[in-house]
Formats: C-alpha cells, structure tokens, sequence
C-alpha cells in the first residue's frame, strides 16, 4: 500500500477502497473478497469430509447436506476461483501490457461491487430459511421443486453478480486490444495477457446464456411462467442446456488464466524465454474456440441420442490436443534452463501432473458409452477436482505468492509458503485420489451418506483426512500473510530478481497511474530484454508530460447496492410480503437514479501535471 | 484530441465517435457489449424455438391462428423507419450540426413510441382474444419473453436517447457527448436487427405453422 494510504485514518482509508476505480486497488478487493468467500467455500468442503467421513454419519441432515454441496459448489466456482483470478488479472494485465489503468475504470469498480453483492446475497440465504440445494449446477427439475427460497437466492445473488463479471470481461479485452503501450504487438503479450484476452472473450460470449437461464428460472419461481413445467409444455433440459453452455466455457475461463499465471513461472524461474510461444497463444485460443463446442459432454446420459453423443465426445476430446502442446512447451521451457525452486514455482511442478492426471480422466469421461458408468459418481467428482484444484487453485497459490510483493510492496515468506505447498499438495491428493477408486467402485456423488459393509469405509476416512491436510495449509498462508503484513519488510521493483515482464519495472507497489512515461516495448519480456542489456529500467516512449487519470466515485458501490436491495424485495415478494413491492421498487430507484447521476453528471478525470510527477521522483510512489 | 476541446465545425473531426482514447474504448466496449447481447438473444431464439406451440391441451391458440402479419408488417415499418431516422441523425452528429441530428432523434423515437405502442396493442389483443398470456403455457411464456426482452430493449432505448437529448439541449456536440450519440444509435440499429429476426422466426415463421 502506498505511503499515501498509510498517512490517513482508518475512516479514510476504507472510504478511499469505496470510492477506488484504481485497478490495483480493484484487484485488493477482489483478493479479500475471493480470499473470504475461499475460506467459506473451504469450510463447507470440511463439513461434506466430516460428514462422509464414516458411514451412517449425522454430522448434518439430509437437507443440510444439499444445501452445503450447493452452496460449496457456488462459492467456490463464482465466488472464490473467479474472483481471485480477477484480482491478479486486475492487478497484473494493465502493468504488463504498459497501461496507467483499465479501458473503463469506472465500470471495473461497478463490477466488483456488482459480484460483492451477488456473492454476499446468495450467502445471506443461510439466515434466511435456507441455502439453495438443487446442486450448483441448478437442474431444473429439481430446482423448481425446491422449497423454500434457496433456489431464489441463488437466481438472484448470481445475475447480480454474473453482470459484474460481464462487465469486467468487456473491460478487459478493450483494455488489451485500445490501451498496449508502443511497441507492444499481440505477439508480444506476456502470455498472462493473452489468457486475460481469450479468457475475457470466454466471459463475454458464456455468461449471457447463464443470464437466460436465470431469467428464465426466475420467472418461472416467481411470476408462475412455464418454461421448465412439463404439465404445460415446458422443457426442462432447455436448463440443461443453456447452464452448459454457460458451463464449459466457464471451466475455461478458470483454468486459462491459471495457464497463463503459470507460463510467467515457468519463464520467470527457469530463467529462459518461455518456450514455443506463438505455439502457446495458439493453443489458448484454440481451447477458448473449443470451449464452446463440447458443453453437452454434460448431458451424455440425458439422451440427446447417438449422434449428438458422438460428436460432442469427439470434439471434447479434440481439447486434449493444444492442452497437449501447453503441457510439453512448459517442460521444454525448463530443459535446460536455470530451474529455482520458489514457493510459486513448486505450485507450477506440482501443476503439470496433477493437471494431467484431471485430463486424462477427463478424457475417460468424454467416451460418452463409458460416460454412463462414471456418471454422477465420485469419479466425476476426483475428476473436476484434479482439474479445478490441480490447475486453478494451484495457479491462485501460487499466484498469490508470486505477486503478493508487487500488490502489497512485501514478500511472503518462502519457508512458509512452501510448507503451505506441502501440506495443500500432499492434502489434495489424498483427497482426491481415492475418489477415482470410490467412483469406480459404485458410490454415487451428492449422496449425504452411505452404508458401512460396501467397501467405501477406509477410503473414505482417508479422504477426509486429506482435508485436513488442505485447511492447515490455508491457515499456515493466513499466518504468513498476517506475520509478513506485520513486519513489513519493503522491497524494490523486482523482488524476485528474474522478473521478465513489464509489471517488474515498476517499484512495488507501483504509483497510482503506474508509468510515469508510458515504456517502449522492444520485444518479447520487454524488462528481461533491458536487463540483459544492462540497463536499470525500461526506455521511455514519451517525453514527461501531464498525465490523465479517471476520478473516484461512489456510484459504482452504490448502483449495486441498489440491486442487491431490490433482489430482496424480488424475493419476498413471493410470499405477498406487504413491504416487498415498495423494497422493489426502492432498490430499483437506488441503482437507476445513480446511472441516471452518473449519466447526466459530466465526469472529465483530472490530470496530474509535469511538475508534480518529477516532485514525485524525490519520494516515489507517495503522491496520490 | 482532448473531450474537454471547444471545436467548430472546421475543426470537428471526421470520425468524433472515436477521436480520444476514451471515445475509442467507448466504441470498442459497445461492439463487444452488443456481441454479449447477440448471444443473449440467440439463447432467447433458441427457447422459444424449443418451446413454440407447446401448450397443455387444444383449447390454446397456436401460432399460426394467433399472429396477426398485417399489424406487425407496420410495426416493422415503424422500426425499420426509425433505424434510418437515427441514421441521419449520425450524418448531422458528424457534421457537427446539434440541431438537426436532435430533430432527426426526435423522429427517431416517434417511431420507437409508436412501435412499442403498436406492440403494446398485440400483446393485450392476445390476451384478451385468445387467453394467450405469459403463464397460460410454456409457448405463451416463452413468446412473450423474448419478444418482451426486445420491447424492454426499446423502451430503455427511448429512456436512453430522450436524456440524452435533454442533457445536451444547451450545450450542443462536443468530444465528450458525441460518442454517447454515436453508441446510442448503434444500439438503436442492434435492436433493429433483432426485430428483423424475431419477425422472421417468431411471425413469418410461425405462419407457415
């Protein structure tokens, strides 16, 4: 945090965070916001691993249990990984490609508030009456039997937040398409950009499906449409199918960006160019193209018939050929190179068999004839973990170990976060393994207990245990962000020493509009490349001059509190509650009134001038 | 270029739309925002494609006996009329003449009005002669949802470009408001095209059953 934010109160300082459109500030957000949904997703997971942990358990309900899998389900996936891949692309994409801020700065705050409310909403079911308990994933069928107003809550908490990370998507790829620094061509993106890119591009064409079908859910729940009623010609499977197609690329989304968090890693600790580069870019957007063609790989068993069947198997299987070329150009990148063994870079070797091991089963499953034997079995279940966990939280880890010094301007302790990785490794694959063989063996998935006597007791208590393993690690990190924070040990612009891309040229953290002079990007690692020629920083593009920046704002934070209040009334509205239509209506005048002010209201930016950025050289980074 | 710029017309650029870097994004993100919106109607098409002349039992009116061709001709007069109205409306925006593209506006959403009035019309007409309503089948639901989606869509665009007009009734064009003209009629021209679909596969399409 800059010197700035240190001067002020308290008071000030939250109000600063409420105000921000400061994309570093931004990517904070999004890190204690994801950080917190994380350990309430990795809570409820501890719950499930109790509960399944003997046979004939009642450490929770039957009910309960539904609504601890959902809500596990969503969090995690909406509420945790997407966040926190937000936050380093916010902290990370603008720096590296040499920009002072997003394309839209105003509409980067909105979205983060626009998910803190989504996420807080569909949480703030456990006080009322109930977490939502048809799955993540929602089917129909069995979501409008739901009672209660779970299911609402989760319609309503995702749109909320679906929008923002709409929003954000759009943010992003105008951000690396209108704002690259000179010099800096697509083909010479730090391959964390072009994964920001394609994964944006995921986000913009996935997520209006998801918004459809919450649409659609919502009116049939709340205002007695007939979508997904069979009685009067509904379809359930349009759910189905509308969900997947929001789902698959969805996975893309995750994972991608933790490709490209871990090809910086790669380069950066083997100290070597990373290896088959434009191979790399063209197996990324190959996999974002293909994302899209392979969602009914999800709906195998629902009998979309032989044909369907066949060529969504063929296609999915199709992916394994540029995840292939990813996985053998990161191990060339290490031949031969300088390998360091750092906290992120053990994350990055631990990545690539876990994640083969997610694909291979992943590739099992796409043979739609042997599908209807894994599937909504624990082999299902191992599967999705191997990848989610052995790719994205891996990438998250390490990731937050990897920019922690350029986000906050201090180290991690090494010694600590590798025990961290030792403990999350050695836990997750205990976990997870043993659910392959669960699976196979015949024990179904959502499932809140089981029989002792069928061969599913020992292996059970052994996956349990792994979740132990796993939450010591996260409180070991919590330890070490809390010591680190306190000693507060500053460090200079490349704390790593083999920093390569752009974000390392500047101090840490970097000052408000980041470049004083916009840099010229000479090639491929455009930091490495000055480095090796001996000189100290980038070479500037631009004489000094004045420098435009956006203006905080409040609306951002208040357009979605507007919604979020309104979503209440939506939802109470279900039970002729008196009040719900005026809270309606209240929430709706919040959010428009504050797009009308913001609409009316002329809003310039300001500029920093000449005189004050050289003051700044005297004490960098302290002007804000 | 700088929005804050006082310009004349010799000085106007010939592309204001995208003339500062805060234009240029403008134009960009409302592209890739319109993108977004094509997928959500696409996914709204591809319901109401599953769900068309699906109703409980045959006392419900199907499309064929339902949609009523000449009132939507007009409707679609009206709105193809207005996408060229917001058209001339650009060609004055351009040439920095405030007056003229605020007249053409103006014409621009008498026709939206009369549109959405027109629609408006159909939509209680259904209901009143053929109990044809949002809940009476997964049909009627998902009819009025997706040609309810593109109405909702006209009406924020009536609401978009009438503040637009009263905000910079005084002022006139300058780098700051010309890109919001511009991007509000892109979007006018977007839900134009959606119509034309839904007029093909919703009325054209359901009368040959």
């Amino acid at each position: 945090m800059s010197t700035y934010a240190q001067k002020k109160g308290f008071g000030a300082t939250i109000w600063d965070y409420l105000t921000t459109v400061d994309h570093k500030k931004i990517a904070i957000l999004y890190l204690i916001a994801g950080g917190f949904f994380f350990v309430v997703g990795g809570l409820e997971a501890v719950f499930i691993r109790i509960q399944l942990a003997v046979p004939n358990n009642d450490f929770v309900s039957a009910g309960l249990f539904n609504e601890i899998i959902t809500m596990h389900g969503t969090t995690m996936i909406f509420l945790a990984a997407m966040p926190l891949v937000f936050a380093f692309m916010n902290a990370v994409m603008p720096l590296q490609i040499g920009a002072r801020d997003v394309a839209f700065p105003f509409v980067n705050a909105l979205g983060f508030w626009l998910f803190f409310f989504g996420g807080v909403f569909l949480n703030l079911s456990w006080f009322f009456d109930g977490a939502p308990d048809a799955g993540w994933t929602s089917y129909a069928s069995l979501a409008m039997a739901s009672k209660g107003h779970g299911v609402d809550f989760y319609v309503l908490g995702l749109q909320i937040s679906g929008i923002g990370t709409l929003i954000g998507g759009i943010n992003f790829l105008v951000t690396i398409i209108n704002m690259r620094a000179p010099g800096m061509t697509y083909m010479r993106m730090p391959l964390f950009t072009w994964s920001t890119f394609v994964t944006s591009a995921l986000i913009l064409f996935a997520f209006p499906p998801l918004t459809v079908g919450l649409v659609l859910m919502m009116f049939d729940r709340m205002f007695g449409s007939n979508f997904f009623v069979t009685t009067m010609g509904g379809n359930t499977v349009i759910w189905e199918h509308l969900f997947w197609i929001f789902g698959h690329p969805e996975v893309y989304i995750l994972v991608l960006p933790a490709f490209g968090i871990f090809s910086e890693i790669f380069a950066m600790f083997s100290r070597k160019r990373l290896f088959g580069y434009s191979s790399m870019v063209f197996a990324t957007v190959l996999i974002g193209f293909l994302g899209f063609m392979v969602w009914a790989h999800h709906m195998f068993t629902t009998g979309l018939g032989p044909v369907a069947n066949a060529i969504f198997a063929v296609a999915t299987m199709a992916i394994g050929v540029p995840t292939g070329i990813k996985i053998f150009n990161w191990l060339l990148t290490m031949w031969g190179g300088s390998v360091k063994f750092t906290t992120p870079m053990l994350y990055a070797l631990a990545f690539i068999p876990s994640f083969i091991a997610g694909g291979v089963t992943g590739v099992m499953l796409a043979s739609a004839a042997a599908d209807y034997q894994y599937h909504d079995t624990y082999f299902v279940v191992a599967h999705f973990h191997y990848v989610i966990v052995g790719g994205v939280v891996f990438a998250i880890l390490a990731g937050t170990h990897l920019y922690w010094p350029k986000m906050f301007g201090t180290m991690l302790n090494d010694t600590l976060g590798k025990i961290t990785f030792w403990l999350f490794f050695i836990g997750f694959h205990m976990t997870f393994f043993i659910q392959h063989f669960l699976g196979l063996w015949g024990m179904p998935r959502r499932v809140f207990t089981y029989l002792p006597g069928q061969g599913f007791e020992t292996s059970n208590l052994i996956s349990s245990l792994g979740a132990v393993f796993m939450s010591l690690a996260v409180l070991v990190l919590l330890y070490n962000v809390i010591m680190t924070s306190v000693k507060n040990v500053r460090v200079g612009n490349d704390p790593w020493g083999d920093g390569r891309t752009l974000e390392w040229a500047l101090p840490s953290p970097p000052p408000f509009y980041n470049f004083k002079q916009l840099p010229l990007v000479r090639g491929l690692d455009a930091y490495w490349l000055e480095k090796m020629e001996g000189k100290k920083g980038m070479t500037p593009a631009e004489p000094l001059g004045d420098i435009h920046m956006p203006n905080s704002s409040f609306l951002p934070f208040v357009i979605a509190f507007g919604l979020f209040v309104a979503a209440f009334g939506a939802l109470f509205n279900m039970d002729d509650k008196a009040w719900s239509v005026p809270v309606l209506i209240i929430g709706l005048l919040i959010t428009f009134g504050a797009m009308f002010l913001r609409s009316v209201k002329d809003d310039h930016g300001f500029h920093i001038h000449k005189e004050d950025l050289m003051e700044d050289d005297n004490d960098k980074g302290a002007k804000a | 270029m700088q929005a804050e710029d006082k310009l004349t017309y010799e000085t106007w650029p010939a592309e204001p739309e995208k003339s500062t870097l805060e234009a240029k994004n403008k134009f960009l993100g409302f592209w890739f925002f319109l993108g977004g919106e094509t997928v959500l109607f696409a996914s709204l098409f591809a319901t109401y494609l599953a769900l068309k002349d699906k109703v409980p039992d045959t006392t419900h009116t199907l499309a064929k006996d339902l949609y009523d061709l000449p009132l939507t001709f007009v409707a679609t007069m009206l709105l193809l009329t207005s996408s060229l109205t917001s058209v001339y409306a650009m060609y004055h925006m351009k040439n920095f003449n405030a007056k003229k593209m605020n007249l053409w506006l103006i014409l621009t959403l008498l026709l939206g009005l009369g549109f959405l009035g027109l629609e408006i019309y159909e939509f209680t007409h259904y209901v009143h002669e053929y109990h044809h309503t949002f809940t009476s089948s997964a049909f009627g639901s998902a009819f009025y949802t997706l040609v309810g989606f593109h109405g909702g869509h006209v009406a924020f665009g009536l609401l978009w470009i009438t503040t637009l007009i009263v905000r910079n009734a005084k002022r006139g064009l300058d780098l700051y408001n010309a890109p919001k003209f511009y991007v509000a009629s892109l979007y006018w021209h977007f839900i134009d095209v959606v119509w034309v679909f839904i007029f093909t596969v919703v009325y054209l399409m359901g009368m040959v059953g």
